[in-house]
Order: structure tokens, then C-alpha cells, then sequence
């Protein structure tokens, strides 16, 4: 069959499954009196509809930034105006100012369903099609693979479709900007990426890889010579960018500071709700949030993160490539989600982006990640009444990963980019058994633990003296995970040039 | 990479099967019809009725219409049922629907789908694998597991609209398997259980009854092919007779020792419904009510027709009514009967005079079922499945059956459309349809690549314009003025032009059908 016609298969395929989940329920239905994310987005575009641009993210009598105030960059902002518009077109009553507050009903939920399958459709999805088409030295077989592999991914069906939220839009404008450096058009995928920022802030914790690729990329082409002119191109562009964006906002200064305090709300504390990341963790141990005072958690948080990122940022800037900056730029995302300040639960779709990037590669390895990443949103997804689909994807996303790339043959050190640093530490310890049978065994382990817990958060009801057991036990799990797999992408990272050197050498 | 390749050969037809059964989970929340009380009503009056009373109770409207079989099926799921929801076993609870029922009747269809599939995992082993090519995806077994276990039309009868047709159909699709693999007492024996699941498929008897006094009881033919009286074999019409009378003894007996067999009969054959189902399925008789409609509506106008004579039955209102046509003459059962009957009889006698082995068998059966559907009483546009399934076998095996297979899947399947009527709805049969309709047309066009075009360009046209069809009657319609006075357009419009590609189809199968029984030039040339 043709790759096309494949490719729209597949298409049809991941928008059925989106539009399917979206039948379910969502986040807060039916709670007053604060419901949930879904209120949140409507209650932003009744926000941005009837109060000029200047009160948006000011608290005022109309705006009470207690309720769900706008705590996103302004093209979400812009995003919720949009899509108001067309609310005021079908149903004014949906965004009315006050009077609409928790808004519940069937076609309410269809239009709102509806916003997200547009920006996905509008997005995401060509990026994911436009990227897996164009994967350099693949076959097709691996190109359809990793199409209809990331397409189902879970997580980030679930959190738009199900809990509801617009990740795919920031995701997919961070993909673009993955996709067009990688064809060397710096300046459109630094545009891209600045979209993406100014969607939603956490895609900064994609930052840093962006930056260290395009700076290494400049040092490569001589710091003095053209290398010097990419660089203030690109400068221009993301300034440019990001001034456009913000230009309603370039009124005042307190403006602009407003907008940054609501984007970094300092004051909300190292960690919010079960978040598998190492503070959560911890904090079963030795509660740090009562132990140490804010400013030196946020201190030491920046402290741990820059330095768990610095070899991975060294290394890309100096010796960039394309294969790299994938592998950092998961590598980064799961240092921020791991060790950076009020990380939620959902942020951990940044990290799953660029794992599904390099699923062709380590399918093995990015499997399981991504396995592990939807059960870590477990606890939230319970919230939300979406255990159905949460199962149901799940073993359909297993079910596609297993039959499209032979995942369990894939697990020799080969595959899993881990011959140099295997061949290494033999060099010290010749008795080191083989990564393979380690990591299958692992695999198995890790996946009937997170089927029991998923079979008992689902069915069991917490002893009442420990009542958050299950949800803290997800996000252990997850977090113990999280950590193997920052080491795992390190390794793949910082062991890449000698692998490439030696396979150089064998040809 | 060989053995890699093996495994992998080895594990995509469980792959499918649970990716659909997956997809179908997914479906769960979705909108069901009355079907889904008819169900559950029948649950409730098996579970706590005796069998004496199961063809009188009437405390819903939706009285038991399908035979024993089918009954004792609904009395063993209640059995079940008991452990989600008591309540939906309570008889006065009508249009009883908590999440629970909703769960357990949706399980239900899903779990008994596993006869389907291995119904269509015996199929695959039933076809000719000559042209393989190297590429999974371009194996005959290959594209029928999917037009079979995806197709599109099951799923959304079966997992949105709310039926059982996947295990019947699974009933079916084994008989043929078996009949292909030369076991055909067994064949029979599926098939005269399914007869007392569900009556429709007595369409498709006629090709079961030729074919196995024909090629089973004769055990063989003349040299030139034709019968040879003297090698009948009597021990195998007994054993047939056996088995089919045992079965029908098991099924009906019990209601024949009560005295109620009218009673039971009466209420399969309900001949008090019209000659056409609310919305018109898409065969000869909708083209016939259209052409009463425009005759009648044009008599009007120009003054040929005096309004008071006309009476005020309008077909479309939405309830199952008789009907009066206004110009042409009415239609009753007989007729429909007799018209069957005639259809039939041209396939049926090819069988006879020409068998071709299980595959002259297997076009006999779709040329009744389509005959059936063509000119039968009271037909529901579902019935079209009946043709669409079994002619996927015979559609991965030549590049012939292929091009009037996806004629006939795509008119047919967009004739299901207005089944499914929600707005959450639309997208997913909008999505489904497409999914598998892009599926059927790349695939079939990769295996026969080197025959040339499946379809010419007047068929291409025709399916074509489904599409503008659709964007009206789903979008424009809704928005003109017209909307509140003739609200049956977009219908009469859908099953009028989809009654043309069937009818289309169904002749080009017959006359492929009859033209291979005289392959006159051939032995000239």
C-alpha cells in the first residue's frame, strides 16, 4: 500500500480515538463550586470576550483572579478570544460576563470538544505526520510505525480530550520548531518554538536544548563569520517574536510584570497535589516544605536542576546534532519535571513529546517511558471518571507498539544505544552482565507493578488512617521511573560521539 | 530478520482483533437506539418469565420477535446481568438504562464478537494466497481479517447503534468456512442454529439447500460436469435431515408441545409492518415509492391527480405504518414474495446446473442475500451487511469481485448514516466510514496493482458525489427553509441514491455471476 494512503489511515484512526475519549467526562464536571480545567478554558474565553485586553490578568470586580484567573502567556489568551467568538456565534448565553459561571451542558461540551480537535487538527497532527514523513534514513515501514505510535499516544489524549486542556497546541508548535531546525530553517523553527512559548510557559523547560543546539550550531559555523550572522538572525527573530505576542501588552511596564507574575507564581509552593517528581517524593520522608523556608526551596530546586542539565547542555552545544538535541531535549524536559519548582502532573506531556520523537530509535525504551508517563497522570485521570479510556488506550497503544516495531526484539545493546557504555564498563568490571537481560527483566517487573496498582487504585478503597496511599504509591512508582530513565537518556547522551567514533572506525 | 518477520506474521491477526475490540470499548459511551431496550427487555422477560410465556408477555411495546435460539441466549446473558444491575431485569423498568446496564449490555455484544472473530480467523485459512506479496500488508489474508473484523457497518450497528449481528454473522462466516473446508454437516448444522437465532438469514437458505443437496448429496458429477443421477447418497440427505430437524426439534419443540407455534410465528413474521421500514432501505421498492412520490407530486401540480383522492399517509413520517401509493399500483407481501422468488431463481439454478465448488456456492449466497434486500417485504437497511460481508471473501481473491465489492460496501455503508443521527455521533461515523473506506480502496487497489482500475469512471463519479451528498443532507439541509417542511429529504435522497449503486452492484454480480456459467466466447475463440 501506498505511504500515503497509510499515512491517512492512520490519521483517521488517532482523530477516531480523540473524538471517542472526548465522550467521556472531564475535569470538575458537575463540582461547583471551583469544577475544573474545562471551566478554567471557559471561563477564560468569557474573560477575554467581555474585558478589554488591559484587565485580563488584573485582579478587578470583573476579574477575579481567585476563580480561575489567566495564568497562561497571552496566545492562549488570544487562543480563548477566538474561540469565544465563535461561542458568541452559537450560543451567547455560553460566555455570558458572570452569569455563565460553571456552564454545564451537552452542546456546550460538544463545541468545547470541538475547539480541541480544530487545534489539534490544525497543529499537532501535521507536525507529527510532516515529522515522521520526513525522518531521514528510515524505512517506511518505520515511518508509518512511528506515525500511528505517537499519534496514540495516551497521555496526551487523555489530558486533552478527557481532563481537558490544549496541550497539542504548545506541543505541536514545539514540534514544528523540532521539524524545521532539523531541515536547517533556524529562523521559522525559532518562531515556531517562541509560539510555542508564548502558548504555554512550561514549554521552557524545552528551552535550553533549543537554545544550546542553535548556539552550537553557530560555534560550528565559525563564531566570527556566518556563524555570527545566524546568531543575531536568530536573536531578532525570537525578540521579534516575542514582541509581536506581547504587544498589547507593551503598553505599560506594570503590564508586562503582571502578566510574568501570574505566568511564575512564585508563592504556590514547591509542588502541587501527587506529582511523580523527586520533591513529592521526598516529601514522604522528610516533609521539605515545612522543613526548609520557600526561598531556599526555590534556590535549591533551581540549584539541583541547572546542574542535573548542565552536562547534557555542554555537550550538545559543543558537538551539536540532530540526534542529540532530541535526546536532550527529553533529557532537559525530565530534569525540569523531576527537580524544578511547582511542577504539576501534566507536565510531564513535555517530556513525552520528544520521547515519542525518538521512538523509531529506542522504541523499547520509549515505550516504556510513555507507558509510565500515562500511568503517572493515574490519580488525575481517576478525578476525572476516565478509567475506561485511560485502559482502553493504554492497551491499544501497547497493542500498536508491540505489532508495529517488534518492541521486545528490539531490547539488545544495539538497539538500545547502549553499546559504548557497556563496552566502557567492561573495561572496569569484565564480570558486568549484558544490559539486555537487565532491562528486559526491569520492563517486566515495572509493568505488572503499574497493572496491580492500576487494578487497586481502580477498585480498592484506601484504609482510612492512610487515605492518599495509592495516589502517593503512582507517583513513587512513577518518580523511581522518572530517574532511571534521566540516567538511561544521560548515558544515551553523553557516551553518543565515542559510539559514533567507533562505528566510524568498523566501517 | 527472518524470524523476526515470522513472530511478526504470527501476531497481527491478534493485533487486529484486540485493536478493534478496543476501538469498540471506546464506544461504550456512545449513543444506543431502542435496540438497547428491545435487548434489555428481553432479558428481563426471559429472566423471571417461564418459557410458556416468553411470545405473549407485551408489557413493552418491544415483544419478543426473534426465535427460541436467541431467547435462550438473552436468558443465559441475564444470568450474568444479575451481577451488575438487578434492576434491568425488572420488566416494568422500561427504557431502564443506568451505566451499569449500559456496561454490561455493551460487554455483552463485545464479548460474544469473539465468535466473529474466530469465524473470520477460520475465513482467512479459506483464501487463495497465490498473489501474495512479500509485504504483510499486501497478503489476501491480510486486507480480508480487516474488511472483515473493522468493518465498518458492524461496528457501528453492533457498538453504537446496539445489536448482536457480530456473533450471528460470526454463526455465518463459520458455516461458509466449514463448507469451504469440506465439512459440511457441520456447516449445516452452524447454519440451522443460526436460522433459529435469528430469522433474516432464511434469505440466504436457498444457496445453503441447492448447494449441499447438490454437491453433498450427489458425490458425483458426469464428465462434462453435469448430475449424475445414480451417485445420490441417501446416508448423507439422512444425516442433513437429521441435523436439521434435530436443531429446529431443540429450538422449536418445546413451544410445539405447548401449542404455541402460531403464536411464536406470528410474532417472527409481523406482516402488519409496511412494505418499507421508517427510513426507506436503500432497494428497488425505495426507487418505487420514489417514483409514486414524483409521479403523484407532478400529478398535482399539473392537475393530472384530484386531490381529494389522495390519501394523507406520508412514508417517511417516522412511524412503521402501511402505505397506500398513490399512482402506481400498492404493493402487498405476495408481490415482494414472488419478486424475491423470481431474483433468486437465476443463481440458484446456476448452482444447481454449473456448481463451481464452495465459491459457486458462496456467489449464490450473496446474489440471494442482495435479491433479498432488493425486493423483500419490510426490509431494514441493515440487511444490507448480509451481502457486504460475505462478498469480502470472495472480493480479496479477484480484482472483478473487488471493484463490485467496494461499490457495494461504500453505497451500502453510507446508507447506514442516517442510523446515527446525535451530533457527538456524526464525527465518529463521519471518521469510521472513512477510515475504512480509504482502507478497502488502497488496499484492494495494492493487491490486484497489476489488473488495471477496480472501478471505471462512471462508478467513480457515482461514488463521488456521495460526499456532496452527505454535505448537504448533513450540513446545508439544516440551515434552508426546508428543513420544517419536508423534513424527509435528506432520507429520500440517501436511500434513492443509494438504491441505484446497490442496484447497480447487485446487477453486475449477476450478470459476472451468470457469464461465467456461459463463458460462451472463450470456448469460440
Amino acid at each position: 500500500m501506498e505511504k500515503w494512503s497509510l499515512m491517512t489511515i492512520i490519521v483517521l484512526l488517532g482523530l477516531t480515538v480523540r473524538w471517542l475519549v472526548s465522550f467521556g467526562s472531564y475535569s470538575g464536571a458537575g463540582k461547583p463550586p471551583m469544577y475544573g480545567d474545562y471551566e478554567a478554558q471557559r471561563h477564560w474565553q468569557e474573560i477575554t470576550y467581555n474585558l478589554p485586553i488591559k484587565q485580563w490578568y488584573f485582579n478587578t470586580s470583573d476579574n477575579n483572579l481567585q476563580y480561575w484567573g489567566l495564568d497562561y502567556p497571552p496566545l492562549t489568551a488570544y487562543h480563548s478570544l477566538l474561540c469565544a467568538y465563535v461561542a458568541k456565534l452559537i450560543n451567547p448565553n455560553w460566555i455570558a460576563l458572570h452569569a455563565s459561571r460553571g456552564y454545564e451542558s451537552q452542546p456546550h461540551k460538544l463545541f468545547m470538544r470541538a475547539t480541541v480537535l480544530v487545534a489539534d487538527l490544525l497543529v499537532y497532527i501535521p507536525a507529527v505526520i510532516v515529522y515522521c514523513y520526513y525522518l531521514k534514513e528510515t524505512s517506511t515501514k518505520k515511518k508509518i510505525s512511528s506515525a500511528i505510535c505517537i499519534l496514540l499516544y495516551p497521555g496526551l489524549i487523555l489530558i486533552d480530550y478527557g481532563h481537558f486542556q490544549y496541550n497539542s497546541v504548545s506541543l505541536g508548535f514545539a514540534l514544528w520548531g523540532v521539524l524545521l531546525l532539523s531541515y536547517d530553517w533556524d529562523l521559522l523553527g525559532s518562531l515556531a518554538f517562541c509560539l510555542a512559548i508564548n502558548y504555554k510557559q512550561m514549554e521552557l523547560y524545552h528551552s535550553l536544548p533549543f537554545f544550546c543546539f542553535l548556539l552550537g550550531k553557530c560555534f560550528q559555523k565559525g563564531f566570527t563569520g556566518k556563524g555570527l550572522v545566524l546568531l543575531i538572525k536568530l536573536a531578532f527573530t525570537v525578540v521579534a517574536s516575542f514582541a509581536v505576542c506581547w504587544l498589547p501588552f507593551c503598553t505599560e511596564v506594570e503590564q508586562i510584570l503582571q502578566v510574568l507574575r501570574r505566568l511564575f507564581p512564585i508563592d504556590r509552593g514547591l509542588f502541587e497535589d501527587k506529582v511523580a517528581n523527586i520533591w513529592c517524593t521526598l516529601s514522604i520522608l522528610v516533609k521539605i516544605k515545612d522543613v526548609l523556608s520557600p526561598q531556599i526551596q526555590l534556590k535549591l530546586s533551581f540549584a539541583i536542576t541547572f546542574l542535573s542539565l548542565l552536562p547534557t547542555c555542554i555537550k550538545l552545544t559543543l558537538q551539536p546534532s540532530l540526534r542529540g538535541f532530541k535526546f536532550a531535549l527529553a533529557s532537559c524536559a525530565l530534569s525540569f519535571f523531576l527537580f524544578s519548582f511547582q511542577v504539576h502532573e501534566k507536565s510531564i506531556l513535555l517530556v513525552s513529546l520528544p520521547v515519542c520523537l525518538i521512538i523509531n530509535e529506542v522504541p523499547f525504551m520509549s515505550t516504556w517511558f510513555l507507558l509510565v508517563s500515562t500511568f503517572s497522570l493515574l490519580p488525575l485521570l481517576l478525578k476525572d471518571g476516565l478509567l475506561l479510556a485511560y485502559i482502553v488506550t493504554t492497551l491499544g497503544f501497547i497493542t500498536v507498539c508491540v505489532t508495529s516495531f517488534s518492541m521486545f526484539e528490539k531490547t539488545s545493546e544495539d538497539d538500545l544505544q547502549l553499546k559504548s557504555l557497556s563496552l566502557s564498563i567492561r573495561g572496569y568490571m569484565p564480570s558486568f552482565k549484558a544490559f539486555p537481560e537487565i532491562i528486559k527483566s526491569l520492563f517486566l517487573v515495572s509493568v505488572t507493578l503499574m497493572g496491580i496498582l492500576t487494578l487497586m487504585s481502580a477498585t480498592l478503597n484506601p484504609p482510612q488512617r492512610l487515605p492518599d496511599i495509592f495516589p502517593v504509591s503512582v507517583s513513587v512508582v512513577s518518580c523511581l521511573h522518572f530517574l532511571f530513565f534521566l540516567m538511561y537518556f544521560n548515558a544515551v547522551i553523553l557516551w553518543d560521539s565515542r559510539n559514533g567514533r567507533s562505528q566510524k572506525k568498523t566501517s | 530478520m527472518a524470524a523476526a518477520d515470522g513472530g511478526r506474521g504470527g501476531c497481527w491477526f491478534p493485533a487486529l482483533a484486540l485493536g478493534v475490540s478496543l476501538l469498540k470499548c471506546l464506544l461504550i459511551p456512545s449513543y444506543h437506539s431502542t435496540d438497547f431496550e428491545v435487548h434489555r427487555n428481553w432479558l428481563a422477560i426471559t429472566h423471571n418469565l417461564p418459557v410458556s410465556q416468553w411470545y405473549y408477555e407485551a408489557t413493552s411495546e418491544w415483544t419478543l420477535d426473534y426465535p427460541p435460539f436467541f431467547a435462550w441466549f438473552e436468558y443465559a446473558l441475564s444470568h450474568v446481568a444479575k451481577y451488575f444491575d438487578q434492576e434491568m431485569l425488572v420488566i416494568q423498568n422500561l427504557n431502564y438504562s443506568s451505566p451499569a446496564t449500559v456496561f454490561f449490555q455493551r460487554l455483552s455484544v463485545i464479548f460474544t464478537d469473539i465468535l466473529f472473530v474466530y469465524a473470520v480467523h477460520e475465513c482467512c485459512r479459506c483464501v487463495n494466497g497465490k498473489q501474495a506479496g512479500k509485504d504483510i500488508l499486501e497478503k489476501p489474508m491480510f486486507v480480508l481479517a480487516v474488511l472483515l473484523l473493522w468493518n465498518f457497518g458492524l461496528l457501528i450497528i453492533d457498538h453504537i447503534h446496539f445489536q448482536y449481528n457480530g456473533f450471528l454473522f460470526g454463526l455465518m462466516l463459520l458455516s461458509v468456512a466449514r463448507i469451504f473446508q469440506k465439512r459440511h454437516l457441520e456447516g449445516a448444522f452452524l447454519f440451522a442454529v443460526l436460522l433459529h437465532f435469528k430469522h433474516i438469514y432464511i434469505y440466504v437458505a436457498p444457496a445453503y439447500g441447492v448447494y449441499l443437496l447438490r454437491s453433498y448429496c450427489f458425490t458425483a458429477n458426469m464428465a462434462d460436469g453435469s448430475l449424475k443421477w445414480s451417485s445420490f447418497s441417501f446416508l448423507r440427505i439422512t444425516l442433513l435431515g437429521l441435523i436439521i430437524c434435530l436443531v429446529s426439534a431443540l429450538s422449536l419443540g418445546p413451544f410445539a408441545v405447548l401449542g404455541q407455534l402460531p403464536q411464536v410465528i406470528s410474532r417472527l413474521f409481523p406482516f402488519k409492518r409496511g412494505l418499507c421500514h421508517a427510513y426507506w432501505a436503500p432497494n428497488f421498492w425505495a426507487l418505487y415509492n420514489a417514483v409514486d412520490k414524483t409521479l403523484a407530486f407532478a400529478g398535482l401540480k399539473y392537475k393530472f391527480l384530484d386531490p381529494e383522492k389522495i390519501p394523507k399517509a406520508s412514508m417517511t413520517g417516522g412511524l412503521v405504518q402501511e402505505f397506500q401509493h398513490t399512482v402506481l399500483p400498492s404493493v402487498t407481501p405476495l408481490a415482494t414474495l414472488i419478486c424475491t422468488f423470481i431474483s433468486i431463481l437465476p443463481s440458484v439454478f446456476c448452482l444447481w446446473f454449473k456448481p463451481q465448488g464452495p465459491r459457486g456456492f458462496l456467489r449464490c449466497l450473496i446474489l440471494c442475500s442482495l435479491s433479498s434486500f432488493m425486493f423483500g417485504w419490510h426490509v431494514h437497511e441493515k440487511a444490507i451487511l448480509l451481502a457486504i460481508l460475505p462478498l469480502s471473501l470472495l472480493s480479496v481473491e479477484s480484482p472483478k469481485y473487488a471493484g463490485i465489492y467496494l461499490i457495494l460496501t461504500t453505497t451500502g455503508h453510507f446508507s447506514l448514516f442516517p442510523l446515527l443521527f446525535t451530533p457527538p455521533e456524526i464525527p465518529v461515523k463521519i471518521l469510521l466510514m472513512l477510515l475504512f473506506t480509504v482502507y478497502c480502496f488502497s488496499s484492494l487497489r495494492a493487491l490486484f496493482r497489476k489488473a488495471g482500475p477496480l472501478l471505471n469512471w462512471l462508478e467513480t463519479i457515482y461514488l463521488i458525489h456521495l460526499v456532496p451528498l452527505e454535505i448537504f443532507c448533513e450540513i446545508v439541509f439544516p440551515l434552508t427553509a426546508w428543513k420544517l417542511k419536508f423534513p424527509f429529504i435528506p432520507l429520500l435522497l440517501t436511500s434513492v441514491y443509494c438504491a441505484l449503486g446497490i442496484i447497480y452492484a447487485w446487477l453486475k454480480l449477476y450478470i459476472s455471476v451468470l457469464t461465467e456459467f456461459y463463458p460462451p466466447l472463450k470456448v469460440f475463440v
